[in-house]
Protein backbone atom coordinates (compact mmCIF):
# COMPACT_ATOMS: atom_id res chain seq x y z
CA UNK A 1 0.00 0.00 0.00
CA UNK A 2 1.35 3.30 -0.79
CA UNK A 3 0.56 6.59 -0.59
CA UNK A 4 0.31 9.69 -3.56
CA UNK A 5 2.52 12.61 -2.45
CA UNK A 6 -0.32 14.82 -2.25
CA UNK A 7 -1.44 12.69 0.25
CA UNK A 8 1.41 12.33 2.27
CA UNK A 9 1.68 16.31 1.96
CA UNK A 10 -1.80 16.55 3.54
CA UNK A 11 -1.23 14.34 6.32
CA UNK A 12 2.09 16.02 6.89
CA UNK A 13 0.79 19.25 6.82
CA UNK A 14 -2.69 19.38 7.10
CA UNK A 15 -4.71 22.64 6.30
CA UNK A 16 -7.48 23.87 8.30
CA UNK A 17 -6.99 22.22 11.25
CA UNK A 18 -9.07 23.23 14.37
CA UNK A 19 -12.34 23.98 15.50
CA UNK A 20 -14.79 27.39 15.06
CA UNK A 21 -16.20 27.95 18.88
CA UNK A 22 -19.45 29.84 16.89
CA UNK A 23 -19.92 27.49 13.80
CA UNK A 24 -22.71 27.61 11.64
CA UNK A 25 -22.48 24.36 10.82
CA UNK A 26 -21.16 21.02 12.88
CA UNK A 27 -20.61 17.80 11.34
CA UNK A 28 -19.19 14.90 13.05
CA UNK A 29 -18.76 11.42 11.76
CA UNK A 30 -17.02 8.03 12.22
CA UNK A 31 -16.27 6.81 16.03
CA UNK A 32 -12.88 6.27 18.06
CA UNK A 33 -13.60 2.37 17.34
CA UNK A 34 -13.16 2.22 14.07
CA UNK A 35 -10.14 4.15 14.40
CA UNK A 36 -11.62 7.24 12.30
CA UNK A 37 -13.19 9.99 13.53
CA UNK A 38 -13.85 13.63 11.73
CA UNK A 39 -15.31 16.76 12.71
CA UNK A 40 -15.97 19.39 10.33
CA UNK A 41 -16.65 22.77 11.35
CA UNK A 42 -17.91 25.35 9.16
CA UNK A 43 -18.82 29.73 9.10
CA UNK A 44 -20.94 30.52 6.84
CA UNK A 45 -22.08 33.82 5.29
CA UNK A 46 -24.17 34.81 2.30
CA UNK A 47 -24.60 31.27 1.36
CA UNK A 48 -20.85 30.36 1.24
CA UNK A 49 -18.47 28.96 3.34
CA UNK A 50 -16.34 31.78 4.07
CA UNK A 51 -14.03 29.19 7.40
CA UNK A 52 -13.93 25.75 7.44
CA UNK A 53 -11.75 23.82 10.16
CA UNK A 54 -11.31 19.72 11.01
CA UNK A 55 -10.02 17.54 13.40
CA UNK A 56 -9.40 14.16 13.17
CA UNK A 57 -8.53 11.33 14.91
CA UNK A 58 -7.26 8.60 11.93
CA UNK A 59 -4.78 7.26 10.07
CA UNK A 60 -2.93 8.87 7.40
CA UNK A 61 -5.74 8.69 4.91
CA UNK A 62 -8.38 9.80 7.03
CA UNK A 63 -6.16 12.99 8.00
CA UNK A 64 -5.50 13.60 4.48
CA UNK A 65 -9.28 13.26 2.73
CA UNK A 66 -10.17 15.90 5.78
CA UNK A 67 -7.42 18.00 5.23
CA UNK A 68 -8.04 18.28 1.07
CA UNK A 69 -12.31 18.63 1.57
CA UNK A 70 -11.65 21.47 3.73
CA UNK A 71 -9.72 23.38 0.64
CA UNK A 72 -12.05 21.86 -1.56
CA UNK A 73 -15.35 23.31 0.27
CA UNK A 74 -13.70 26.74 1.21
CA UNK A 75 -15.65 29.55 -0.34
CA UNK A 76 -17.90 27.30 -2.27
CA UNK A 77 -22.14 27.77 -2.07
CA UNK A 78 -23.49 25.37 0.66
CA UNK A 79 -24.87 23.74 -2.89
CA UNK A 80 -21.47 23.28 -4.75
CA UNK A 81 -20.14 22.35 -0.92
CA UNK A 82 -22.72 19.30 -0.79
CA UNK A 83 -22.29 17.88 -4.15
CA UNK A 84 -18.35 17.27 -3.22
CA UNK A 85 -18.41 13.70 -2.83
CA UNK A 86 -15.78 10.92 -1.99
CA UNK A 87 -14.13 10.39 -5.30
CA UNK A 88 -13.80 14.35 -6.26
CA UNK A 89 -11.72 14.04 -2.64
CA UNK A 90 -9.85 10.78 -3.37
CA UNK A 91 -9.32 12.37 -7.25
CA UNK A 92 -7.69 15.75 -5.67
CA UNK A 93 -5.25 13.89 -3.78
CA UNK A 94 -4.34 11.71 -6.80
CA UNK A 95 -6.30 8.60 -5.12
CA UNK A 96 -5.90 6.55 -2.71
CA UNK A 97 -5.13 2.90 -1.89
CA UNK A 98 -8.26 1.15 -2.59
CA UNK A 99 -8.59 -0.39 0.96
CA UNK A 100 -8.63 3.39 2.35
CA UNK A 101 -11.12 4.58 0.15
CA UNK A 102 -13.60 4.11 2.68
CA UNK A 103 -11.63 6.94 4.66
CA UNK A 104 -13.19 9.88 1.98
CA UNK A 105 -16.33 8.84 2.71
CA UNK A 106 -15.92 9.81 6.10
CA UNK A 107 -14.41 13.50 5.48
CA UNK A 108 -17.11 13.79 2.81
CA UNK A 109 -19.95 13.19 4.71
CA UNK A 110 -19.13 15.01 7.87
CA UNK A 111 -18.81 18.24 5.22
CA UNK A 112 -22.24 17.38 4.92
CA UNK A 113 -23.80 17.01 8.47
CA UNK A 114 -22.16 20.15 8.79
CA UNK A 115 -23.75 21.70 5.90
CA UNK A 116 -27.04 20.15 6.66
CA UNK A 117 -27.13 21.23 10.12
CA UNK A 118 -26.61 24.74 9.17
CA UNK A 119 -29.18 24.92 6.85
CA UNK A 120 -31.94 23.13 9.39
CA UNK A 121 -31.19 26.32 11.45
CA UNK B 1 18.89 11.16 6.26
CA UNK B 2 20.13 8.95 8.85
CA UNK B 3 17.42 5.67 9.30
CA UNK B 4 16.71 3.84 12.37
CA UNK B 5 15.52 0.70 12.59
CA UNK B 6 13.40 -0.23 15.37
CA UNK B 7 10.91 -3.28 13.80
CA UNK B 8 13.45 -6.46 14.78
CA UNK B 9 10.85 -8.77 16.05
CA UNK B 10 9.51 -8.31 11.66
CA UNK B 11 13.22 -9.02 10.48
CA UNK B 12 16.74 -8.53 11.30
CA UNK B 13 19.48 -7.61 8.91
CA UNK B 14 21.59 -10.30 8.16
CA UNK B 15 25.34 -10.48 10.55
CA UNK B 16 28.38 -9.73 8.23
CA UNK B 17 30.04 -12.58 9.90
CA UNK B 18 26.78 -15.06 8.89
CA UNK B 19 26.74 -13.37 5.51
CA UNK B 20 31.13 -14.61 5.06
CA UNK B 21 30.26 -18.13 6.46
CA UNK B 22 27.27 -18.66 4.17
CA UNK B 23 29.38 -17.29 1.05
CA UNK B 24 31.40 -20.52 0.41
CA UNK B 25 28.86 -22.58 -0.10
CA UNK B 26 27.20 -21.07 -2.94
CA UNK B 27 30.24 -21.00 -5.04
CA UNK B 28 32.49 -23.82 -3.82
CA UNK B 29 30.86 -26.32 -1.77
CA UNK B 30 27.84 -26.40 -3.82
CA UNK B 31 26.77 -29.71 -4.00
CA UNK B 32 23.78 -31.99 -2.95
CA UNK B 33 24.01 -33.20 0.24
CA UNK B 34 22.40 -36.53 -1.16
CA UNK B 35 25.08 -37.06 -3.50
CA UNK B 36 27.81 -39.95 -2.59
CA UNK B 37 30.60 -37.97 -4.20
CA UNK B 38 32.78 -35.98 -2.42
CA UNK B 39 30.79 -32.25 -3.78
CA UNK B 40 27.98 -34.55 -1.73
CA UNK B 41 29.68 -34.97 1.65
CA UNK B 42 30.89 -31.75 1.88
CA UNK B 43 27.85 -30.27 2.05
CA UNK B 44 26.83 -33.09 3.98
CA UNK B 45 29.56 -32.32 6.07
CA UNK B 46 28.50 -28.68 6.56
CA UNK B 47 24.64 -29.65 6.99
CA UNK B 48 25.78 -32.18 10.18
CA UNK B 49 27.30 -29.61 11.68
CA UNK B 50 24.62 -27.15 11.33
CA UNK B 51 22.54 -29.18 12.62
CA UNK B 52 24.77 -30.11 15.71
CA UNK B 53 25.03 -26.32 16.13
CA UNK B 54 21.48 -25.65 16.30
CA UNK B 55 20.57 -28.42 18.66
CA UNK B 56 23.05 -27.56 20.51
CA UNK B 57 21.57 -24.14 21.09
CA UNK B 58 18.14 -25.95 22.20
CA UNK B 59 19.59 -28.35 24.11
CA UNK B 60 18.82 -30.71 21.63
CA UNK B 61 19.94 -33.99 19.97
CA UNK B 62 21.66 -32.97 16.39
CA UNK B 63 18.94 -36.26 15.22
CA UNK B 64 15.90 -34.11 16.93
CA UNK B 65 16.64 -30.91 14.44
CA UNK B 66 14.50 -30.87 10.86
CA UNK B 67 15.43 -27.97 8.99
CA UNK B 68 12.79 -26.00 6.88
CA UNK B 69 11.89 -23.09 5.46
CA UNK B 70 11.17 -20.83 8.22
CA UNK B 71 9.12 -20.46 11.67
CA UNK B 72 5.94 -20.48 9.38
CA UNK B 73 6.77 -24.19 8.02
CA UNK B 74 7.56 -25.23 11.43
CA UNK B 75 4.77 -23.91 13.07
CA UNK B 76 2.74 -25.93 10.28
CA UNK B 77 5.18 -29.07 10.14
CA UNK B 78 4.06 -29.14 14.24
CA UNK B 79 0.50 -28.87 14.41
CA UNK B 80 -0.32 -31.00 11.04
CA UNK B 81 2.41 -33.52 11.67
CA UNK B 82 0.67 -34.38 15.11
CA UNK B 83 -2.54 -32.77 16.12
CA UNK B 84 -5.40 -34.49 15.76
CA UNK B 85 -8.71 -34.90 17.67
CA UNK B 86 -8.29 -31.77 20.16
CA UNK B 87 -5.48 -29.23 20.45
CA UNK B 88 -5.41 -26.27 23.00
CA UNK B 89 -3.56 -22.93 21.89
CA UNK B 90 -3.14 -19.46 22.79
CA UNK B 91 -5.78 -16.82 21.87
CA UNK B 92 -2.72 -14.93 21.21
CA UNK B 93 -0.53 -17.30 18.99
CA UNK B 94 1.39 -15.82 15.74
CA UNK B 95 -1.07 -16.28 12.50
CA UNK B 96 0.97 -19.26 11.12
CA UNK B 97 -0.35 -21.47 14.60
CA UNK B 98 -3.89 -19.34 14.56
CA UNK B 99 -5.04 -20.02 11.27
CA UNK B 100 -3.12 -23.70 10.82
CA UNK B 101 -5.86 -24.37 13.83
CA UNK B 102 -8.88 -23.13 12.04
CA UNK B 103 -7.76 -25.37 8.99
CA UNK B 104 -7.43 -28.34 11.30
CA UNK B 105 -10.75 -27.18 12.56
CA UNK B 106 -12.17 -27.67 9.43
CA UNK B 107 -10.76 -31.14 8.78
CA UNK B 108 -12.54 -32.33 11.97
CA UNK B 109 -10.44 -30.96 14.90
CA UNK B 110 -11.37 -29.34 17.76
CA UNK B 111 -9.15 -26.45 19.09
CA UNK B 112 -9.49 -24.47 21.96
CA UNK B 113 -8.26 -21.23 22.42
CA UNK B 114 -7.04 -20.55 25.96
CA UNK B 115 -7.40 -16.81 27.01
CA UNK B 116 -4.86 -14.69 28.65
CA UNK B 117 -4.63 -11.87 31.35
CA UNK B 118 -4.46 -8.38 30.90
CA UNK B 119 -0.87 -8.90 30.49
CA UNK B 120 -1.17 -11.10 27.77
CA UNK B 121 0.23 -14.08 29.98
CA UNK B 122 -1.81 -17.45 29.84
CA UNK B 123 -2.34 -19.23 33.06
CA UNK B 124 -1.52 -22.68 33.01
CA UNK B 125 -4.01 -23.39 34.93
CA UNK B 126 -6.39 -22.46 32.15
CA UNK B 127 -4.26 -25.50 30.20
CA UNK B 128 -4.92 -27.94 32.19
CA UNK B 129 -8.77 -27.23 32.70
CA UNK B 130 -9.04 -27.68 29.05
CA UNK B 131 -7.71 -30.91 28.47
CA UNK B 132 -10.03 -34.06 27.53
CA UNK B 133 -9.40 -37.24 26.62
CA UNK B 134 -9.45 -36.58 22.97
CA UNK B 135 -6.49 -33.93 23.57
CA UNK B 136 -3.47 -34.79 21.82
CA UNK B 137 -1.74 -31.34 21.55
CA UNK B 138 -0.59 -28.42 23.33
CA UNK B 139 0.74 -25.34 21.56
CA UNK B 140 1.77 -22.00 23.51
CA UNK B 141 4.39 -19.93 22.07
CA UNK B 142 7.41 -18.91 24.08
CA UNK B 143 7.14 -15.25 24.13
CA UNK B 144 4.61 -12.97 22.01
CA UNK B 145 5.74 -11.28 18.45
CA UNK B 146 3.24 -8.11 19.30
CA UNK B 147 3.46 -7.76 23.17
CA UNK B 148 7.14 -9.28 23.77
CA UNK B 149 4.92 -11.27 26.79
CA UNK B 150 6.97 -14.50 27.89
CA UNK B 151 5.18 -17.49 28.70
CA UNK B 152 5.49 -19.95 31.47
CA UNK B 153 6.37 -22.70 28.68
CA UNK B 154 8.33 -24.64 31.46
CA UNK B 155 5.59 -25.09 33.92
CA UNK B 156 2.78 -25.86 31.03
CA UNK B 157 5.33 -28.42 29.22
CA UNK B 158 5.01 -30.26 32.54
CA UNK B 159 1.35 -30.35 32.17
CA UNK B 160 1.49 -31.76 28.93
CA UNK B 161 4.22 -34.23 30.47
CA UNK B 162 1.86 -35.06 33.25
CA UNK B 163 -0.99 -35.80 30.99
CA UNK B 164 0.95 -37.95 28.01
CA UNK B 165 -0.14 -34.78 25.94
CA UNK B 166 2.74 -33.30 23.14
CA UNK B 167 3.88 -30.04 23.93
CA UNK B 168 4.72 -27.61 21.20
CA UNK B 169 6.12 -23.50 21.44
CA UNK B 170 6.64 -21.78 18.66
CA UNK B 171 9.96 -19.70 19.69
CA UNK B 172 10.62 -17.68 16.85
CA UNK B 173 10.70 -14.66 18.95
CA UNK B 174 12.59 -16.02 21.87
CA UNK B 175 15.05 -17.87 20.47
CA UNK B 176 18.39 -16.23 20.83
CA UNK B 177 16.65 -13.77 23.43
CA UNK B 178 15.81 -15.66 26.41
CA UNK B 179 17.10 -18.90 27.48
CA UNK B 180 15.34 -22.18 26.02
CA UNK B 181 16.18 -25.89 27.47
CA UNK B 182 13.73 -28.14 25.00
CA UNK B 183 14.72 -30.87 28.67
CA UNK B 184 14.38 -29.17 31.04
CA UNK B 185 11.17 -27.32 29.52
CA UNK B 186 9.60 -30.71 28.58
CA UNK B 187 9.20 -29.26 25.04
CA UNK B 188 8.30 -31.73 22.48
CA UNK B 189 8.05 -29.57 19.32
CA UNK B 190 9.56 -26.33 18.93
CA UNK B 191 9.36 -23.90 15.97
CA UNK B 192 12.26 -21.59 15.48
CA UNK B 193 13.55 -19.10 12.53
CA UNK B 194 16.63 -18.24 11.09
CA UNK B 195 15.76 -14.12 10.25
CA UNK B 196 14.84 -12.75 12.96
CA UNK B 197 18.66 -13.55 14.80
CA UNK B 198 20.22 -12.17 12.16
CA UNK B 199 20.79 -14.84 10.22
CA UNK B 200 19.15 -15.34 6.26
CA UNK B 201 15.47 -15.25 5.31
CA UNK B 202 13.62 -18.49 4.23
CA UNK B 203 15.57 -21.10 7.13
CA UNK B 204 13.78 -22.31 10.05
CA UNK B 205 14.13 -25.58 12.02
CA UNK B 206 11.87 -27.60 14.10
CA UNK B 207 12.72 -29.27 17.07
CA UNK B 208 11.35 -32.83 17.28
CA UNK B 209 11.70 -34.77 20.31
CA UNK B 210 13.58 -38.23 19.53
CA UNK B 211 10.04 -40.76 19.63
CA UNK B 212 7.69 -38.48 18.29
CA UNK B 213 5.67 -39.42 15.54
CA UNK B 214 4.88 -36.80 12.85
CA UNK B 215 3.45 -36.87 9.15
CA UNK B 216 5.61 -34.66 7.00
CA UNK B 217 4.35 -32.23 4.86
CA UNK B 218 6.78 -32.37 1.86
CA UNK B 219 6.90 -35.60 0.53
CA UNK B 220 9.22 -36.63 -2.15
CA UNK B 221 13.69 -37.69 -1.68
CA UNK B 222 14.14 -38.87 1.95
CA UNK B 223 15.68 -35.42 2.97
CA UNK B 224 15.80 -34.47 6.89
CA UNK B 225 15.58 -37.99 8.23
CA UNK B 226 12.18 -38.38 5.96
CA UNK B 227 10.46 -35.33 7.51
CA UNK B 228 11.21 -32.84 4.80
CA UNK B 229 11.68 -33.91 1.43
CA UNK B 230 13.81 -31.01 -1.04
CA UNK B 231 17.28 -30.62 -1.64
CA UNK B 232 18.33 -28.92 1.90
CA UNK B 233 19.39 -25.43 1.55
CA UNK B 234 22.94 -25.43 2.50
CA UNK B 235 23.95 -21.46 2.70
CA UNK B 236 20.97 -20.91 4.58
CA UNK B 237 21.30 -23.73 6.56
CA UNK B 238 24.57 -22.80 7.42
CA UNK B 239 24.02 -19.56 7.84
CA UNK B 240 21.00 -19.84 10.55
CA UNK B 241 23.46 -22.38 12.36
CA UNK B 242 25.69 -19.69 12.50
CA UNK B 243 23.80 -16.85 13.20
CA UNK B 244 22.39 -19.17 16.20
CA UNK B 245 25.99 -19.76 17.76
CA UNK B 246 26.62 -16.25 17.81
CA UNK B 247 22.74 -15.36 19.00
CA UNK B 248 24.23 -17.87 22.10
CA UNK B 249 27.28 -16.72 22.44
CA UNK B 250 26.35 -13.22 22.42
CA UNK B 251 22.98 -13.59 24.74
CA UNK B 252 23.92 -12.69 27.92
CA UNK B 253 25.56 -8.81 26.55
CA UNK B 254 22.92 -8.88 24.27
CA UNK B 255 20.39 -9.16 26.64
CA UNK B 256 21.69 -6.43 28.74
CA UNK B 257 22.08 -4.46 26.02
CA UNK B 258 18.59 -4.40 24.34
CA UNK B 259 17.20 -4.08 28.37
CA UNK B 260 19.26 -1.72 28.49
CA UNK B 261 17.99 0.58 25.80
CA UNK B 262 14.21 -0.78 25.85
CA UNK B 263 14.07 0.56 29.78
CA UNK B 264 15.78 4.18 28.76
CA UNK B 265 13.05 4.28 25.34
CA UNK B 266 10.12 2.96 27.73
CA UNK B 267 11.01 5.31 31.05
CA UNK B 268 11.92 8.40 28.09
CA UNK B 269 8.51 7.98 26.15
CA UNK B 270 7.28 7.92 29.97
CA UNK B 271 8.66 11.34 30.83
CA UNK B 272 7.96 13.08 28.17
CA UNK B 273 4.58 11.71 26.99
CA UNK B 274 1.17 12.22 28.81
CA UNK B 275 -1.38 9.31 28.53
CA UNK B 276 1.13 6.85 27.56
CA UNK B 277 0.56 3.06 28.53
CA UNK B 278 2.80 -0.06 28.55
CA UNK B 279 1.36 -3.17 26.52
CA UNK B 280 2.25 -6.44 28.11
CA UNK B 281 4.25 -7.44 30.56
CA UNK B 282 5.99 -4.99 33.11
CA UNK B 283 8.70 -7.91 33.92
CA UNK B 284 8.19 -10.95 31.79
CA UNK B 285 8.76 -10.09 28.31
CA UNK B 286 11.07 -10.32 26.10
CA UNK B 287 14.37 -7.78 26.55
CA UNK B 288 14.02 -5.74 23.33
CA UNK B 289 10.31 -5.05 22.89
CA UNK B 290 8.31 -2.10 23.91
CA UNK B 291 4.97 -1.63 23.25
CA UNK B 292 2.94 1.31 23.65
CA UNK B 293 0.00 2.88 23.39
CA UNK B 294 -0.78 6.48 22.49
CA UNK B 295 -4.63 8.14 23.90
CA UNK B 296 -5.80 9.86 21.50
CA UNK B 297 -3.91 9.18 18.38
CA UNK B 298 -3.98 6.64 15.29
CA UNK B 299 -1.67 3.78 14.80
CA UNK B 300 -0.93 4.43 11.31
CA UNK B 301 -0.31 8.41 11.47
CA UNK B 302 2.40 7.68 14.18
CA UNK B 303 4.58 5.24 12.43
CA UNK B 304 4.03 7.67 8.91
CA UNK B 305 5.35 10.64 10.94
CA UNK B 306 7.99 8.20 12.55
CA UNK B 307 8.95 6.79 9.34
CA UNK B 308 9.43 10.74 7.78
CA UNK B 309 11.88 10.85 10.51
CA UNK B 310 13.40 7.93 9.29
CA UNK B 311 12.20 5.83 12.48
CA UNK B 312 10.95 2.05 11.58
CA UNK B 313 8.50 0.86 13.77
CA UNK B 314 5.18 -1.17 13.77
CA UNK B 315 1.31 -1.21 14.81
CA UNK B 316 -1.59 -3.01 15.99
CA UNK B 317 -3.71 -0.58 14.55
CA UNK B 318 -6.31 -1.86 12.12
CA UNK B 319 -6.09 1.05 9.54
CA UNK B 320 -2.30 -0.35 9.03
CA UNK B 321 -3.67 -4.15 8.49
CA UNK B 322 -4.52 -5.57 4.77
CA UNK B 323 -7.69 -6.59 6.39
CA UNK B 324 -8.48 -3.65 8.75
CA UNK B 325 -8.65 -5.89 11.49
CA UNK B 326 -7.74 -4.86 14.69
CA UNK B 327 -4.62 -6.57 16.30
CA UNK B 328 -5.82 -9.99 17.49
CA UNK B 329 -3.07 -10.02 20.43
CA UNK B 330 -4.09 -6.55 21.91
CA UNK B 331 -7.65 -7.27 21.19
CA UNK B 332 -7.15 -10.54 23.73
CA UNK B 333 -5.38 -8.63 26.14
CA UNK B 334 -8.78 -6.79 26.59
CA UNK B 335 -7.59 -3.45 25.20
CA UNK B 336 -10.41 -0.97 23.79
CA UNK B 337 -10.58 -0.97 19.95
CA UNK B 338 -9.55 3.04 20.16
CA UNK B 339 -6.61 1.61 22.08
CA UNK B 340 -5.17 -0.93 20.29
CA UNK B 341 -5.55 1.62 17.18
CA UNK B 342 -2.92 3.85 19.00
CA UNK B 343 -0.52 1.17 19.86
CA UNK B 344 3.08 1.52 18.23
CA UNK B 345 5.71 -1.82 18.91
CA UNK B 346 9.36 -0.57 18.98
CA UNK B 347 11.52 -3.53 18.73
CA UNK B 348 15.34 -3.34 19.40
CA UNK B 349 18.31 -5.15 17.99
CA UNK B 350 21.88 -5.74 18.70
CA UNK B 351 23.10 -3.20 16.62
CA UNK B 352 20.84 0.08 17.92
CA UNK B 353 23.01 2.53 20.04
CA UNK B 354 21.58 4.68 22.94
CA UNK B 355 22.10 7.85 20.66
CA UNK B 356 19.64 6.48 18.53
CA UNK B 357 17.12 5.90 21.20
CA UNK B 358 17.86 9.50 22.08
CA UNK B 359 16.65 10.76 18.55
CA UNK B 360 13.52 8.60 18.86
CA UNK B 361 12.85 10.49 22.82
CA UNK B 362 14.17 13.82 20.78
CA UNK B 363 10.84 13.70 17.52
CA UNK B 364 8.01 11.71 19.27
CA UNK B 365 7.09 13.87 21.61
CA UNK B 366 6.53 16.50 18.92
CA UNK B 367 4.59 14.08 16.78
CA UNK B 368 2.31 13.29 18.98
CA UNK B 369 2.01 16.20 20.04
CA UNK B 370 1.03 17.47 16.46
CA UNK B 371 -1.19 14.35 16.39
CA UNK B 372 -2.73 14.88 19.40
CA UNK B 373 -3.67 18.50 18.63
CA UNK B 374 -5.84 18.01 15.36
CA UNK B 375 -7.33 14.68 17.28
CA UNK B 376 -11.08 15.23 18.11
CA UNK B 377 -10.65 12.47 21.24
CA UNK B 378 -8.20 14.64 22.97
CA UNK B 379 -8.47 16.54 26.04
CA UNK B 380 -8.73 20.32 25.40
Amino acid sequence: MEYSEKVLDHFANPRNVGEISDADGVGTVGNPTCGDMTTVYIRVKDGRITDIKFKTFGCAAAIATASMTTELALGKTLDEALAIGRNDVADALDGLPPVKMHCSNLAADALHAAIEECMAK
Amino acid sequence: MKRIYLDHAATTAVDREVVQTMMPYFTETYGNASSLHSFGRDARNALDASRQTVADALGAHANEIIFTSGGTESDNLALKGVGKGHIITSSIEHPAILRTCKYLEDHGCDVTYVPVDSYGMVDPGDVESAITDDTTLISVMHANNEVGTIQPIGKIGSIAKDHGILFHTDAVQSFGKTEIDVQRMNIDLLSVSSHKVYGPKGVGALYIRKGVEIEPLLHGGGHEMGMRASTENIPGIVGFAKAASLAIERSEQDTRHLTGLRDMLIAGVMDSIDDVTLNGHPTERLPNNANLRFAFVEGESLLLHLDMKGIAVSTGSACSSASLDPSHVLLALGLAPEDIHGSIRFTLGRENTESEISYVLEVLPEIVGKLRAISPLAER
